[in-house]
C-alpha cells in the first residue's frame, strides 16, 4: 500500500472502509480481504496504480485507485512525473527568456499561453497593444480553441474504444489550423509568437484569406463530426450519467473553463473580464444542464461553433495598423516595482500568470495558475462509484495536458 | 430506432473513405522523403550564422556582442570574442567570434537570437535533417558548421532577407561614398595636415 | 465592488479582533491587497465566501512567495538648517526587514462576477515559524495549490486536509522555490558549453569525487 492511501479522504470525498495491509515496502497493487455484512463472501479491495505509463492518461500521469471489484471506490492522483520547476527557471531568466517556456506548458494551446502571460506583462508594465495585435490574438486563440476542442473530442472517442477514427478526423482538421500557426509564427506547436505590447510579426500576405477558408470549411466538419457522434447510441450510454459535477460543487473546487459550464455555471472570463477586445464580438457562452461527460463533450463542440462566430467577425474587421507597442523594448525590459495577475480564458479553463516584479530584468515571482491541474481537484468524486473504464473517460472529459499539470 | 445513429457514423465513415482517394482535403498524408512538403517561408529550426561574399570566415557579420548569448533562454549558444578586430563590410574594424557554438541538443528553435540580434548575422535556417549519430558531440556545431551565405537566407525567407540586403547596401553605398570623399579631401591637403 | 477599505471595516466589524491592513501595489494595474491575520484568517475567509454582497466563491489562484531578508531603503525628505538657510535634503534610510514566507489568494466571484480580492498570509519567519492556516476549509479550490506551496516553499498549512509533496517526489528533503536553495551538482548533467553546468558536471562525474 503506497503511502498515498493512508491519508484522508478530500473533504467531499467519499470515505471507504479499507484496513491497510501489513506488508513492508512498497507493492505494486494490493490485495485487502473484505467479509460482507450478512457474513457471505465478499469482493475484495485492490489498489491499482494507474500510469504512469497508462496511455489513456494522457502523459504521464498516475492515478492510485482502490477498486471494489470494477468499481472506484477511492481515487488519487499523483503528479510531478513532468515537473522542470517552470517558475525557477522563468525567476533566472529575463522576461521575454521566459515567452518560449511558456508554450510548452499546455503544448497544445501555445498561443493562449502566450497571451495570458504578454497580458499579465503588459499590465504589470502598463503597455497598450495596438488594435491590429489585438485582432491577431483573438484570432490566434479562438484557432487555438477549435484545434484544442477538436484533439480533445478526438482523444475522448479514442478513450472511449473508437480507436482512431474520430481522432484521425480531428487530427485532419487539427493540421489546417496548425499549418496557419506555422505560416505565422514559423513553429507548429511552439510558436512563441506574441510579445509584450503585441505580437512579434504581422501576418503574411494571404494569410488572413487562407484563415477565412479555413474557418468557413469548419462548421462542415464540425456537422460531420456530430452526425458521426452526438446521437450514437453506445456514446450516450457511456457517456451520460457519467463523472456528475454539481454546480455548487463545480465554483467550489474553483473548476474553470468548458467543464466548469458543463454543469450549468455561467462563467466565461471573456465575458467577464473581456480582456483583449472580446466585447466588440457577438457570441454566447454554452452551458450544460447536467454536468456529465456527455454534456462536457457537447460543450467542447458548441465552444467550437462560438469561436467560429467570433472568427468569422474578427477576420472581417481586423484593420490595418502597427503590431507592437513603440514602448514595448526587446532587450533590457524592466517593468517598475509591483505585482499583477492577469488571466485570460484559455482553451481548457483559466490561465492566469502572477508576476511580482523587483525592478529589474527578472521577475522576482512567476507563478503560473495552471486550468488543469485544478481542474483535478474533483476527479475524486467524479470517479467513485463508476467503473474503471467509466474513470478513464471521465479522465479524457476534463481535458489535461501534463505539461500544464506538472510545470 | 435503436441503431440508427450508429449506421449514420457508418455512412460518415465510409464518405471520408472513399472521398479519401479522390480529396486532397481528407487526406493530408505525404510520401516523404520522395514527395516534399513545400515550407511556408516563417519556418524555423536551427540558427545559422550568415556572411556576405564567398569566404565565410571573412565575411561572418557577426561582431561577437553576446547579447544573443545572454538572451538565449537554454543558453545553448557560446561566446569567445577575438582578441583583434577585423573590417566590417562598412570598412570600421570590429570583432569577430573566436569561437561560435551552438548546441543543437539544447536549443529549442525559439528564434529569440535571430529577434535581438541587432546586426542581422544570426538567423533561423530551415534545415531540418539533421539527425546525428553522436548525441552530444555531433550536434555541437561550430561557427563553420553554422555559417551560410546570404544567398541562402534570401533563398529561403526573401520577404525578410530582401528588405536587410536593401538596407545593408545602401549602407555600404554611403560609407564607400563618403570614404571616397574622405580620401578626396585628404588627397586635395598636404599631408601635413593629419589630426 | 466595494472598495478595501470598506471590505476591511465591515470585517471588522463582524469579526470580532480580526486585523486587516490594505497593502498597496505601485504597479499601473493597481491590484491592492488585504494582509489577513492568522488567528483569523479561516474565519474572515468563510465571511467573504458568504457575505450576500462579496460572494467570494472562487479562489482563482494561490502562490507562495518567498521574501527574503532583505535591507529596505526608503528616502525621506528632511528640512535641515544649513548655513543659516533652510534646505530639503534627501536621506536614505536603511532598515533590515527580516525575511518570511508569503501565502497570496486572488479570490473572486463567480455568483456576482467581480474580483480579484487579494489576499495575504505570511508567517513569522523563514525557518521554523512557517505555518499559516489552509484555507481550503473554505475553498476546496486552493487543495492543490497550497500543496504546492508547501512543495515548493514548505509553507505549512494548518488545517489543510491532505498536505503532502505534489510535484517533488515524497522523498524529497528541500524546497526548490526558495531563494536560497541551492541546487545539487549533478541536476543537470548533460554537458551544455554555457556557463558553469559543465564544470558542475565534470566534477561531479570526476573518478577522485567519488567515495
Amino acid at each position: 500500500m503506497s503511502a498515498v492511501l493512508d491519508h484522508p479522504a478530500s473533504p467531499q470525498g467519499a470515505e471507504p472502509s479499507i484496513t491497510p495491509p501489513q506488508a513492508s515496502g512498497t507493492p505494486v497493487f494490493a490485495v485487502t480481504p473484505r467479509a460482507r455484512e450478512d457474513g457471505g463472501i465478499g469482493s475484495d479491495l485492490l489498489e491499482v496504480s494507474m500510469g504512469p505509463q497508462h496511455p489513456s492518461t494522457h502523459g504521464v500521469f498516475r492515478m492510485d485507485v482502490v477498486l471494489d471489484g470494477e468499481v472506484v471506490v477511492k481515487l488519487k492522483p499523483v503528479f510531478g512525473y513532468l515537473h522542470r520547476n517552470h517558475e525557477k527557471i522563468a525567476e533566472g531568466t529575463s522576461y521575454l527568456a521566459s515567452m518560449p517556456y511558456t508554450d510548452r506548458l499546455d503544448y497544445f494551446c501555445s498561443m493562449t499561453n502566450n497571451w495570458a502571460y504578454a497580458l499579465t506583462v503588459e499590465r504589470l508594465a502598463g503597455l497598450a497593444v495596438p488594435e491590429r495585435a489585438e485582432y491577431l490574438r483573438v484570432i490566434l486563440a479562438e484557432l487555438t480553441r477549435l484545434q484544442n476542442h477538436a484533439s480533445l473530442c478526438g482523444f475522448l472517442l479514442q478513450d472511449m474504444g473508437a480507436m482512431g477514427t474520430p481522432l484521425m478526423y480531428a487530427f485532419r482538421e487539427r493540421e489546417k489550423i496548425i499549418d496557419l500557426f506555422e505560416a505565422i509564427s514559423g513553429a507548429r506547436m511552439m510558436c512563441n509568437f506574441m510579445r509584450f505590447g503585441g505580437c512579434r510579426c504581422d501576418a503574411p500576405r494571404g494569410w488572413l484569406q487562407q484563415a477565412a477558408r479555413v474557418v468557413d470549411a469548419y462548421p462542415a466538419f464540425l456537422d460531420e463530426f456530430e452526425t458521426l457522434l452526438n446521437e450514437n447510441e453506445i456514446i450516450m450510454a457511456r457517456t451520460q450519467g457519467v463523472g456528475k459535477v454539481s454546480a455548487e460543487q463545480a465554483t467550489g473546487a474553483s473548476l474553470t473553463g468548458p467543464i466548469l459550464r458543463a454543469s450549468g455555471v455561467n462563467y466565461d472570463v471573456r465575458k467577464v473580464d473581456r480582456y483583449g477586445i472580446y466585447d466588440r464580438f457577438e457570441f454566447r457562452v454554452p452551458l450544460g444542464d447536467h454536468g456529465d461527460t456527455y454534456d462536457r463533450y457537447m460543450m467542447r463542440v458548441l465552444e467550437s461553433r462560438e469561436s467560429i462566430r467570433i472568427l468569422q467577425q474578427a477576420l472581417r474587421d481586423i484593420p490595418e495598423g502597427p503590431i507592437i507597442d513603440p514602448k514595448s523594448k526587446l532587450r533590457g525590459f524592466k517593468p517598475p516595482v509591483g505585482e499583477c495577475y492577469g488571466r485570460i480564458e484559455a482553451p481548457k479553463g483559466e490561465l492566469g500568470f502572477y508576476l511580482i516584479s523587483d525592478g529589474s530584468t527578472n521577475p522576482f515571482r512567476y507563478h503560473v495558475r495552471p486550468p488543469s491541474l485544478i481542474n483535478l481537484t474533483i476527479l475524486e468524486d467524479m470517479c467513485v462509484g463508476h467503473s474503471v473504464a467509466d474513470s478513464v473517460i471521465i479522465l479524457g472529459s476534463i481535458d489535461i495536458v501534463l505539461g500544464e499539470v506538472d510545470r | 430506432m435503436l441503431g440508427e445513429a450508429i449506421i449514420k457514423g457508418m455512412a460518415v465513415t465510409a464518405k471520408n473513405f472513399a472521398g479519401s482517394y479522390v480529396s486532397k482535403d481528407r487526406l493530408p498524408t505525404i510520401q516523404y522523403p520522395e514527395e516534399r512538403q513545400v515550407l511556408s517561408e516563417a519556418v524555423r529550426n536551427f540558427p545559422f550564422l550568415v556572411y556576405d561574399g564567398d569566404d565565410w570566415e571573412k565575411g561572418l557579420r557577426c561582431v561577437s556582442c553576446q547579447i544573443c548569448e545572454k538572451e538565449c533562454p537554454p543558453k545553448c549558444i557560446y561566446i569567445v570574442k577575438s582578441k583583434d578586430k577585423k573590417p566590417d563590410y562598412l570598412g570600421k574594424p570590429q570583432l569577430y567570434p573566436a569561437i561560435f557554438d551552438i548546441d543543437l541538443s539544447v536549443c529549442m528553435s525559439c528564434g529569440i537570437c535571430a529577434e535581438v540580434c541587432p546586426f542581422e548575422a544570426i538567423m533561423m535556417d530551415q534545415d531540418f535533417e539533421l539527425s546525428n549519430a553522436d548525441r552530444f558531440g555531433g550536434l555541437l556545431v561550430n561557427k563553420e558548421q553554422l555559417a551560410r551565405s546570404h544567398d541562402h537566407h534570401m533563398r529561403i525567407r526573401p520577404s525578410e532577407a530582401g528588405p536587410i540586403e536593401e538596407r545593408r547596401a545602401a549602407a555600404q553605398a554611403k560609407a564607400k561614398a563618403a570614404a571616397e570623399a574622405k580620401a578626396k579631401a585628404a588627397a586635395g591637403k598636404p599631408a601635413d595636415g593629419g589630426d | 465592488m466595494e472598495t478595501l477599505e470598506q471590505i476591511k471595516a465591515r470585517v471588522e466589524a463582524a469579526i470580532p479582533g480580526a486585523k486587516l491592513k490594505v497593502l498597496t501595489n505601485d504597479s499601473p494595474c493597481a491590484q491592492h491587497s488585504l494582509l489577513l491575520d492568522p488567528a483569523h484568517a479561516v474565519d474572515v475567509a468563510r465571511f467573504l465566501r458568504d457575505d450576500p454582497k462579496l460572494r467570494l466563491d472562487y479562489v482563482s489562484n494561490m502562490a507562495g512567495v518567498d521574501w527574503p531578508d532583505a535591507v529596505i531603503k526608503t528616502k525621506i525628505k528632511k528640512r535641515v538648517e544649513k548655513d543659516g538657510q533652510d534646505v530639503d535634503v534627501e536621506e536614505t534610510i536603511e532598515s533590515l526587514r527580516s525575511g518570511y514566507l508569503e501565502a497570496v489568494y486572488h479570490v473572486y466571484s463567480m455568483a456576482l462576477k467581480h474580483g480579484p480580492v487579494i489576499l495575504r498570509l505570511r508567517t513569522e519567519d523563514r525557518l521554523d515559524r512557517i505555518s499559516v492556516p489552509s484555507l481550503t476549509p473554505v475553498w476546496r479550490g486552493a487543495e492543490f495549490q497550497e500543496r504546492e506551496a508547501y512543495d515548493l516553499y514548505g509553507i505549512q498549512f494548518t488545517g489543510h486536509p491532505d498536505l503532502r509533496r505534489i510535484l517533488m517526489w515524497d522523498e524529497f528533503t528541500d524546497y526548490p522555490m526558495r531563494k536560497d536553495y541551492v541546487e545539487p551538482d549533478d541536476y543537470e548533467y548533460e554537458p551544455t558549453p554555457h556557463d558553469d553546468v559543465v564544470e558542475k558536471a565534470r566534477r561531479h562525474y570526476a573518478p577522485e569525487a567519488k567515495p
